[in-house]
């Protein structure tokens, strides 16, 4: 037998597994939608790789880990992306979260697969990544993504496999070990490939008999260690764990791994097992759903994004009233705001309890200080001190009690016999002091670049007084040289002719060809653009039947006139100009061009709406046509796939552009026509 | 439908603050029974009495104070405060002593200082010590101690209590204050002289204490308190007895067993000590409080002026609680030193 050690504290409760260990684990089938979040895990949330409209195969690549900490999502069966927007996700706050929303098509056709059984020829590090590749992330409930785990910087000594599943009603790892130990012996393998521990510990919570018995047989080959943990919540806890198994507590502030402790949850094993030998990345997960509005409490084998409510209706859910839903365990799981809100990696249980089963907590009463919660403290806190430091606001000693050694276990708040919410108390002072924190950071921040912008003024001003400075003894210099050699010419005088003389040489320029040209083009120009909203006028005048339309009329002809007469004037003076040009210039092709340009303006200024309208869908019909002989071309170039979605982009809003002008030249012709 | 929204954990364990005082209340009775069999039924009147004014007091201070009557009265802690003053308090006292105490228990020591949870002195005591100062003369008289079913008849109890107090001439120094005013006897002639004395301590109070310590016993099966104070108070008043015991010389302040089944020893070590309001809260404080309290009662019991001395200590014990936890802090999971580090 191997020698156990006990942690501080820790508490009893009812155990409630019973009721979901009755039937074997049943798959929960392909609901109508699923809702994946793009956040299931611990790190930043993975950046998106389809788009909606597409259609995905089982186990295609939806959003990609984003960063070190982060992991991947797959689609959990064959299906079209119908949209990706903001959803109510599994979160003790509610908020909504970007999710991927998947239409199963019902095939459940995989994507390719490589499988592969020959993972004890690789390097760790390839193991590694295709682990990260397959989106793993903790399914004990923590959701660290396990790629970090398995890439330690020191040496692993001690691997510890977590069976331990000590929160009541949770069921969800027993029944994996019970009807998958040879896939979780498999995966602890591949750990055992990929650390190298000295050695393996599988820890089991010995109110779990049949798991315990199972997994002795299915590991006899192999070097680990079952070893059965005495029942006491919250044995399961990693910290809790490592002491029960080692006699060593991870020191504060590091992680197990600095310790050389490996900690990894049985269900995330089997997944690993999946990715590296059968190339499936996380997908699906078993959970429990469990609770007295159930009629058939059971384990489940669900596809990742699964709405909760279509769980609870398999299970036979009878709601009451006032339902509460618990997403987790009874001890740490958080109540959920909505029953849309999907399955996602951590999603180890779901509990439907009836009111008399887990009633509405007392009110709370006065503190005593029984000291009964630093009795079953696993920490060692004195959550009684806690207490009234959080009520106090005393950040300064709660920090000095070691509040962030707090794992929110719910012990305290458990044994409290004055029901208070310690555990509520202590979350929202962690909250408030991480936020006093950032604001100190800001404030650090923003008085060193206060600081920082002074030395730069100060710096920018002495420069400035130093030029000044020299500048004044150069014309000092200046001065006397200019003395001594007897030349009389005062500087200032000099100055200020060069100014005129500046001046004058552009009044010259303007005064030229040049701007004549332009005062005769821009007089024209205006006088079209008024010509144009005289038009207009008159045409809204007169479908409207208005008093106005004689007077608008003789305004669009004297408009008219004026226009043609200043279009003359120009025309004039170009040709003047043309010519005296054209005997020293060659011809130009972008005054062509322009030319060209205008005179098609003039050209259309006199055509009708519906002639403008032929026009325009002509030249659009030309564009589009451009497009897809590019399009064509890029396709058999092989471009890259950026320039083509680019390139098909274009012909889509050409097409729709045509479309539009199409319906409005329609909708004039018919106008004209009941004219 | 309607989800509800309550934050972890879910479920909560069986005990409660209400079952922890009736728990409480339950472990006096033998102790109450033992005195009642010796001194009469003046106990229970104290205690009947006691009761009637700390409820009275507890639910006028919840009104000044805007609370809830019902809710807090049902949390029994005016109630264990009240049994355990009508226990300190000697049997027979006049109605007046009894109410000047628990005023000054419930509404001073508790409710000023913002009710329970909130006060630093155990208000029990506080209420004794105010007694015991303001009247000397009613407070240092016991009633003889009879055999068994002699003592005070539940008529002549109550009229002791509100219309004639108890005669000088059934009253009788305590074998405490015998203990200490001898200056000639060794332990043993004076024990031979004195009715006051029983086999372990004195006559009646040795019974008393060892009610009071089976009641104590009941407690820590049912994990009320943690045995860490008690031990250590009672651990530490034998040391200091047996250090001092000078072979039973006049000089002697008594044996460890005497100290142990006299006066409010055991009372004090199970129902007062263990108060958690009042006293330190981790392991080590515990034991560190409960040794201070031992060492102290014993000082003030043999060379103070008072013949028993469990309220001043606890009183003192109370003042050290808050410095005993700033030192005594227990190393969080985590923050010790790794096995195998130097």
């Amino acid at each position: 037998m191997r020698r156990l050690y006990d942690f501080h504290g820790g508490v009893h409760p009812a155990q409630c597994k019973t009721q979901s260990t009755t039937t074997p684990i049943h798959f929960a089938g392909i609901p109508p939608l699923l809702i994946l979040p793009l956040s299931q895990h611990k790190g930043s949330p993975a950046t998106l790789r389809v788009s909606v409209g597409e259609h995905v195969k089982k186990g295609q690549l939806l959003a990609e880990a984003s960063s070190k900490i982060s992991a991947s999502v797959h689609a959990p069966t064959s299906g079209e992306i119908i949209t990706i927007e903001e959803r109510p996700v599994a979160h003790p706050s509610g908020l909504p979260e970007r999710c991927v929303v998947l239409r199963p098509d019902g095939k459940d056709q995989w994507g390719e697969r490589n499988p592969r059984s020959d993972y004890i020829t690789q390097d760790p590090a390839t193991l590694v990544a295709q682990i990260r590749r397959a989106g793993i992330a903790g399914m004990g409930g923590a959701g660290f993504p396990s790629d970090i785990k398995l890439s330690p910087r020191q040496p692993t000594t001690t691997l510890i496999i977590n069976g331990a599943e000590c929160e009541p009603y949770i069921t969800a790892d027993d029944m994996l070990m019970r009807e998958r130990s040879s896939e979780l012996a498999k995966g602890i393998a591949i750990l055992q490939h990929i650390l190298q521990p000295q050695e393996t510990l599988l820890g089991i919570e010995d109110n779990k008999p049949e798991a315990l018995a199972i997994m002795q047989a299915a590991l006899s080959n192999n070097p680990a260690d079952v070893v059965s943990v005495p029942t006491k919540y919250p044995s399961g806890g990693k910290n809790q764990l490592v002491e029960i198994l080692t006699g060593h507590q991870i020191p504060s502030g590091t992680r197990s791994a600095d310790s050389g402790i490996a900690c990894i949850n049985v269900g995330t094993c089997v997944a690993i097992y999946h990715a590296i030998c059968l190339d499936q990345p996380l997908i699906s997960r078993i959970t429990t759903v469990t609770g007295n509005t159930l009629q058939q409490p059971q384990n489940m084998d669900v596809l990742l994004g699964t709405p909760v409510q279509y769980l609870l209706e398999q299970a036979g859910h009878k709601a009451e009233q006032r339902q509460r839903l618990i997403m987790g365990g009874p001890m740490m799981g958080f109540t959920l705001a909505s029953a849309d809100v999907p399955v996602v990696k951590i999603t180890n249980c779901i509990i439907a309890p009836s009111a008399k089963e887990i009633p509405e907590p007392s009110p709370a009463q006065a503190c005593i200080r029984c000291g009964l919660c630093a009795d079953a403290c696993p920490a060692t806190l004195l959550p009684q001190q806690m207490y009234w430091f959080a009520r106090g606001r005393e950040f300064d000693k709660l920090e000095q009690h070691q509040l962030f050694d707090c794992i929110e276990c719910g012990a305290c708040s458990w044994v409290c016999p004055s029901h208070i919410p310690l555990v509520q108390y202590y979350r929202a002072a962690k909250a408030d002091i991480i936020q006093l924190r950032e604001e100190s950071e800001k404030a650090e921040h923003a008085k060193a670049r206060f600081e920082a912008r002074q030395v730069r003024l100060e710096r920018l001003a002495a420069e400035k007084d130093a030029k000044r400075a020299a500048r004044k003894r150069a014309a000092e210099v200046r001065a006397k040289t200019a003395q001594t050699t007897g030349d009389n010419t005062d500087p200032i005088a000099a100055a200020i002719a060069r100014a005129k003389a500046k001046k004058a040489a552009q009044q010259q320029a303007t005064s030229g060809t040049v701007g004549e040209a332009e005062k005769l083009e821009s007089a024209v120009l205006s006088i079209r653009k008024r010509l144009t909203t005289a038009e207009q006028k008159l045409a809204q005048a007169q479908t409207d039947g208005s008093d106005l339309v004689a007077a608008l009329t003789t305004g669009v002809e004297k408009t008219r006139e004026k226009l043609a007469k200043a279009e003359q004037a120009l025309a004039g003076y170009q040709r003047q100009n043309t010519v005296k040009n054209t005997t020293d210039d060659m011809p130009d092709p972008v005054k062509d061009a322009i030319a060209r340009a205008k005179a098609r303006r003039a050209a259309a200024a006199n055509r009708t709406p519906a002639e403008k309208a032929r026009a325009e869908i002509n030249k659009l019909e030309q564009r589009l046509e451009k497009t897809r002989q590019k399009v064509a071309q890029s396709e058999a170039d092989n471009e890259q796939e950026k320039v083509l979605i680019a390139l098909r982009a274009t012909v889509e809003r050409l097409d729709n552009k045509i479309h539009q002008a199409r319906s409005a030249l329609a909708e004039t012709e018919s106008e004209s026509v009941s004219k | 439908m309607s989800l509800i929204s309550i934050t972890s954990p879910h479920g909560h364990g069986p005990v409660s603050t209400a079952q922890i005082m009736r728990y409480v209340l339950l472990a006096t009775v033998p102790g109450i029974v033992a005195l009642t069999l010796f001194f009469g039924f003046g106990t229970l009147i104290n205690i009947l009495w006691s009761s009637v004014i700390a409820l009275g007091c507890e639910a006028l201070m919840l009104r000044l104070r805007h609370r809830s009557i019902g809710f807090y009265l049902s949390d029994y802690s005016a109630l264990v405060t009240a049994v355990l003053l009508g226990i300190a308090l000697p049997p027979g006292s006049p109605w007046w002593l009894i109410a000047v105490a628990i005023v000054f228990a419930i509404i001073v020591a508790k409710h000023l200082y913002g009710g329970l949870g909130y006060n630093p002195f155990n208000p029990a005591m506080v209420g004794y010590v105010v007694v015991l100062i303001s009247f000397p003369m009613q407070m240092t008289h016991w009633l003889a101690p009879q055999s068994p079913g002699n003592g005070l008849g539940f008529l002549e109890a109550l009229s002791a209590c509100f219309i004639d107090p108890v005669a000088d001439a059934m009253t009788m120094a305590t074998p405490l204050d015998l203990i200490k005013q001898n200056k000639a006897l060794l332990i043993d002639d004076l024990w031979q002289q004195s009715p006051q004395f029983g086999t372990l301590g004195g006559t009646g109070w040795e019974w008393g204490n060892a009610g009071f310590a089976l009641g104590g016993l009941f407690l820590l099966h049912k994990k009320v308190f943690s045995w860490h104070a008690p031990v250590a108070m009672l651990v530490t008043l034998a040391l200091m007895a047996t250090v001092f015991y000078d072979s039973g010389s006049s000089a002697s302040g008594g044996s460890p067993l005497f100290h142990w089944f006299s006066g409010a020893t055991m009372l004090g070590a199970f129902f007062i000590l263990t108060d958690p309001v009042t006293s330190a809260v981790s392991v080590k404080g515990r034991v560190l409080y409960g040794a201070l309290i031992g060492a102290l009662l014993y000082l003030i019991r043999v060379w103070g002026n008072y013949p028993d001395a469990v309220a001043f200590a606890v009183l003192i014990g109370n003042f050290c609680a808050p410095f005993i936890d700033h030192y005594t802090q227990p190393v969080a999971y985590g923050h010790g030193k790794r096995k195998g580090d130097v």
